[in-house]
């Protein structure tokens, strides 16, 4: 041992953690005291969450539930009306038959019903607080540390205490995509708003606006293309976190993939996972195509 | 010809707009940084710019500036970049409050008002115009002419006619319905124009509004500005960094550097005397000509002269004196007051001498009566 030490003493050449017994009781204190307080709290919980789970379970029988013939046209029609693009519609069409060719039909609506949704929750919660976050630079120094952790923090970790808070199911599935995917939403929007010209706002406030005339006719117009991105960046994060999402309870193309891992079935999750892919790029191009469309007087601009 | 040219007052050139509300600035002053308090009492003890900056890390943007804007006049803030002309606008409709001192409209200090009260204020008091022009991207010209009157809640039913009339006005008629992206920078600036003028309001703020446009498209909207102001009679606070364009457009021209103003006057004034050597530096290449009033070089008349037959009026430009005298081939003019009153005689020797003698400061010969 000694000569390990390159002959220092004990305390500088290994690091004097603290002992084994201490750990052990503040690991136990901690996750003893944080499971009695969701215990003593467990039926306000589960009421706060039926309904949710409720919610939840409707969107999916409507997803995979209705005749494919019909959700197949809601789905085409819903790319045309924000894409305004035959070729998306087109390429949509093709990628949506093939994934119900190959049999995973039911599982690929469960995955659009989950993410659909949680990308409405993540836009929800993250453009409010990216706007708050771009008016106060105070919000926004404790705001950013914050998103640093959820973006960084391996999303297993906080599987842990939802898990504990609300069981197995949707609903903490849902609460593991919002938490991954909000972040893109709040910083893009921030950022988004805090770019816009001075001079504009500027003119905005010489004109006499208030607080909300300038939010709704200058920052949120004029930052709409970064927060696009910020949608779209959104719609990605909870494509790719359904996958973790299936370890709580979450089906679909998720738990297939998982499954697939756990077996080596090569050819299932490789087709699992294409199908996200074809899902990713249809949400991609379509609310893309929206955001451009947003913007039609940068069309045939010259400056 | 070393004999010194006579200079006659011309205030009586000068209707004098009553019955409406100038601004008034008072001992303003604004300091830039974290706690500015701490050190007005300094800065107005002597304390200077660079020390400031130095010792204390803040910035002084402006030293006691007393100016008062006439109304229905064109007053021009004149200075280099740095010079605080920005700032100094800016206090007139509170986008920046100063550190002390007071903007006085129709009786109320701009800086002491509410929040609430200086978005009324803003809203039917004053439009400004930017030097980058500050339009919204995704509004048409139509809808941007709009703006100040949606801002006021003003529905679009009766703001669109109002609208319409003034984008007329700035010669972009058939444009309504393009974005900004699709016109040239001149043409985005009269609709910046068209939107200040649609708001009615008495003082129109104009921030270096023609500094970004090529210089033939400025003469232009130089011209513009002069024609609608000629019926309009608005208080009119224009900023620039160009002394050509601060003679064409100002009835008064303030001179900013450093913070502090120079000298106020008429460009007459500050091109026949200027106030110190950095502004005789300044004047020296301006042309003449073009500043210098008919009245100003006007001879007294001694009793018994004889008249020349030929006059031209007082509140005219050498330039143009010279050309109406060399086309009617005479040396000699009568020159007339704004009521037709014979304010004195000129001779083409007299706009020959005046237009190349140049200026020196502190007020030089040209300056005995």
């Amino acid at each position: 041992m000694a000569s390990d030490c390159w002959s220092l003493p004990e305390t500088l050449c290994r690091f004097p953690a603290m002992e084994a017994k201490t750990l052990r009781l503040m690991r136990k204190t901690i996750d003893d005291g944080f499971r009695d307080i969701v215990r003593s709290w467990a039926d306000t919980i589960d009421a706060a969450t039926v309904p949710l789970q409720m919610f939840l379970n409707a969107l999916e029988r409507a997803f995979a539930g209705s005749p494919w013939v019909l959700v197949l046209a809601v789905l085409l029609a819903a790319v045309w009306a924000t894409s305004r693009s035959w070729k998306i519609v087109l390429g949509t069409a093709i990628a949506l038959c093939l994934i119900g060719w190959v049999g995973l039909w039911q599982d690929t609506m469960v995955t659009l019903a989950m993410v659909s949704f949680c990308t409405v929750v993540a836009v929800i919660i993250g453009l409010p607080i990216g706007i708050a976050a771009a008016r106060s630079d105070r919000l926004q120094r404790i705001v950013s540390p914050v998103l640093d952790v959820m973006q960084t923090l391996p999303s297993f970790v906080y599987l842990i205490p939802v898990v504990v808070i609300f069981g197995i199911g949707k609903v903490p599935g849902m609460i593991a995509v919002v938490i991954y995917a909000v972040p893109p939403m709040i910083r893009l929007t921030n950022l988004g708003i805090r770019l816009v010209d001075r001079e504009v706002t500027e003119a905005a406030e010489a004109f006499g606006s208030s607080a909300r005339q300038k939010l709704w006719n200058v920052q949120l117009p004029l930052a709409l293309p970064t927060i696009m991105t910020g949608v779209n960046q959104t719609i990605m994060m909870s494509l790719s976190m359904v996958v973790v999402a299936s370890m709580v309870g979450v089906g679909g193309l998720g738990k297939n993939v998982l499954q697939a891992i756990n077996n080596q079935f090569f050819t299932v999750g490789f087709l699992n996972g294409f199908a996200l892919v074809a899902i990713a790029i249809v949400f991609d191009r379509s609310s893309q195509a929206f955001g451009l469309r947003l913007q039609k007087h940068r069309e045939a601009g010259h400056d | 010809m070393t004999e010194a040219t006579p200079i006659l007052p011309v205030e009586d050139d000068d209707e004098a707009v009553t019955g409406r509300s100038g601004i008034e600035i008072r001992n303003l002053y604004k300091i830039f940084g974290p706690e500015p308090e701490r050190y007005i009492a300094a800065v107005k003890a002597g304390l200077t710019k660079t020390d400031l900056n130095r010792k204390h890390g803040h910035v002084l943007g402006l030293t006691d500036i007393s100016l008062s804007i006439p109304p229905g006049r064109i007053t021009v803030i004149m200075g280099l970049s740095g010079s605080g002309k920005s700032t100094l606008i800016r206090h007139i409709n509170g986008l920046i409050a100063p550190t002390t001192g007071e903007v006085i409209h129709d009786g109320a200090d701009v800086c002491r008002m509410t929040p609430a009260e200086l978005r009324d204020f803003r809203r039917h008091k004053t439009a400004m115009v930017f030097q980058k022009f500050a339009l919204l991207p995704h509004r048409t010209v139509l809808e941007n002419t709009c703006y100040g009157l949606d801002i006021q809640g003003v529905p679009r039913r009766d703001s669109e006619p109002v609208a319409r009339h003034w984008i007329v006005r700035v010669g972009l008629k058939g444009y309504e319905g393009s974005y900004p992206s699709q016109l040239s920078g001149g043409m985005q600036q009269r609709v910046g124009l068209a939107r200040a003028l649609a708001n009615d309001a008495d003082i129109l703020l104009m921030d270096e509004a023609f500094s970004a446009l090529d210089p033939l498209i400025r003469l232009d909207m130089q011209a513009i500005l002069l024609e609608l102001q000629s019926e309009l009679h608005k208080t009119i606070v224009f900023i620039t960094h160009d002394l050509d364009e601060a003679l064409r457009l100002g009835d008064r021209i303030a001179i900013l550097r450093d913070g502090r103003l120079e000298q106020v006057g008429t460009g007459q004034d500050i091109v026949l005397r200027p106030a110190n050597d950095y502004i005789a530096a300044f004047v020296r290449e301006v042309n003449r000509a073009r500043v210098i009033r008919a009245a100003t070089v006007a001879r007294p008349v001694a009793a018994g002269e004889e008249l020349p037959q030929f006059s031209v009026p007082g509140t005219e430009v050498l330039e143009t004196v010279a050309r109406h005298m060399t086309t009617a081939g005479v040396n000699h003019a009568r020159v007339l007051g704004r009521q037709g009153q014979l304010r004195g005689t000129i001779a083409i020797s007299d706009v020959l001498t005046a237009m190349v003698t140049p200026a020196t400061a502190p007020a030089g010969p040209l300056a005995k009566g």
